[in-house]
């Protein structure tokens, strides 16, 4: 069993009402956070909870927001109707346990190939697409005001942002180069009005059931930005897991998307802005990937990270088809 | 002359090894990491069956000619990198979308064969580099 069962057991009893905790695990997803779920024991009665922390407690990535600010995003969500998981606990110095929060656990799926291929989402794949606009559209509708440290970024420093970030690795990719002069030579203007967006809304970040969308997940990369640049990440390539024709990961098509967006209140979608940010959107995926062969060197030895930075490839032959085919 | 099994069998049978009694014996994450690392030395072996030396000694070739410059792979992938990203040339010049088309397609080889992406470049008859 783990160092935390001991300050978690601590947490349940003084913070969340329990009697102590049971079946602490850590769970497999997440390359940049650590996901620990366990039961919240209450008069012999169990009750399913996530742990979410930074990993070993303390690493905190320069592009992520924090977990206190993540929390704080997913109750403003919450308040604007999006489906999240509830946050029961934000964790503090002297819980022992680093950074991070405590929410509730959401029954569902979340591996992308059998949202979109699967024979038990069939019926689902025909809706979730709307679905999906519609829920991007309350997002969008959480006041920036509230959040003054989230980054504000305008189209051109989000693709300088990924740029440098590129340049940084210190390792030539031609084709990467290509894609970012494509991209820079119609680099939409700002926004007439930014949003707060979710940053990573994306098939994979997202609890689906029966009913469709249960919880969005995974807020690290949210910020002030163009409303579209969500639009449009939700479409790249990356996120379709083989089913080329259904551009909403994998699952739905662009147009029932922007019409959810639009009917829940959005603001009108500007297709050459989304279809912009789609193409970005692969090679936003690959500098992230190619990122991951210094994180690999320096902080990170797993071999999970050193496989993810050789998926960067898949971006590089993605942007040649949409580039040079 | 070093001694049999070669390099690329041992590693193959570490990846099974992972693959059929680690991952099927464990659950969790030490069975998806299980998974993880056979996949990452299965793609160690299809890296040296691809014969390195002679997709990269391609590569060079074909960067001199682009370039009208001689220099090794890393040098000349930076300039071609540098003038792309200058504007200075791009994909009306000769013969550069069919380069980049070679070296990411012998990427793809080893790193991912079954991603969908490569599969359909593949079906959409860019040529073939199988390792």
């Amino acid at each position: 069993m783990s160092e935390l069962a001991g300050p978690l057991d601590a947490l349940a009893r003084h913070h969340l009402g329990g009697d102590g905790i049971a079946g602490l695990a850590r769970m497999t997803a997440g390359a940049t956070q650590e996901i620990w779920r366990f039961a919240l024991v209450r008069d012999g009665a169990e009750t399913t909870l996530i742990l979410r922390r930074a990993p070993g407690g303390d690493r905190v990535s320069e592009t992520a927001t924090g977990l206190e600010t993540e929390a704080a995003l997913i109750e403003a969500a919450a308040a604007a109707g999006v489906p999240v998981p509830p946050v029961h606990w934000v964790l503090r110095p002297e819980d022992g346990l680093g950074r991070g929060f405590i929410m509730g656990f959401v029954e569902g799926e979340t591996l992308g190939g059998r949202i979109a291929r699967g024979e038990a989402f069939a019926h689902t794949r025909t809706f979730l697409a709307r679905q999906c606009g519609e829920v991007l559209a309350r997002i969008h509708t959480v006041d920036p005001a509230a959040f003054p440290d989230l980054k504000r970024v305008t189209p051109l420093e989000f693709v300088t942002q990924y740029l440098e970030a590129y340049r940084a690795t210190d390792w030539p990719r031609p084709v990467f180069d290509l894609a970012f002069r494509w991209l820079l030579d119609r680099c939409p203007p700002p926004p007439e009005t930014p949003r707060l967006v979710h940053g990573d809304f994306r098939n994979g970040n997202l609890m689906i059931g029966p009913d469709g969308v249960r919880a969005v997940l995974d807020w690290e990369l949210a910020h002030v930005a163009d409303p579209m640049e969500d639009l449009g990440w939700i479409c790249a390539n990356s996120w379709r897991f083989g089913v080329e024709d259904k551009p909403v990961g994998g699952f739905g098509r662009r147009e029932d998307l922007w019409a959810g967006y639009e009917a829940a209140g959005g603001v009108k979608v500007d297709p050459d802005r989304a279809l912009f940010w789609e193409v970005f959107g692969s090679l936003r995926w690959g500098v992230m990937c190619c990122g991951m062969a210094d994180s690999f060197r320096t902080t990170d030895p797993s071999v999970e990270r050193a496989v993810i930075a050789r998926r960067t490839s898949e971006t590089e032959i993605d942007l040649l088809r949409l580039l040079a085919n | 002359m070093q001694d049999q099994p070669h390099p690329s069998e041992i590693i193959a049978a570490v990846a099974r090894f992972l693959k059929t009694t680690v991952a099927a014996e464990t659950e969790g994450a030490t069975a998806f990491n299980a998974r993880v690392a056979a996949n990452a030395l299965e793609m160690m072996v299809r890296q040296l069956a691809l014969a390195p030396a002679a997709a990269e000694a391609r590569e060079l070739a074909s960067l001199e000619t682009l370039l009208g410059r001689r220099g090794d792979l890393r040098t000349l992938n930076t300039e071609l990198s540098r003038r792309l990203a200058a504007g200075e040339i791009d994909l009306s010049t000769p013969g550069l979308a069919d380069h980049l088309w070679d070296i990411t397609l012998t990427k793809l080889a080893v790193d991912q064969p079954k991603y969908w992406g490569y599969q359909a470049a593949l079906a959409d008859g860019a040529p073939t580099q199988e390792p």
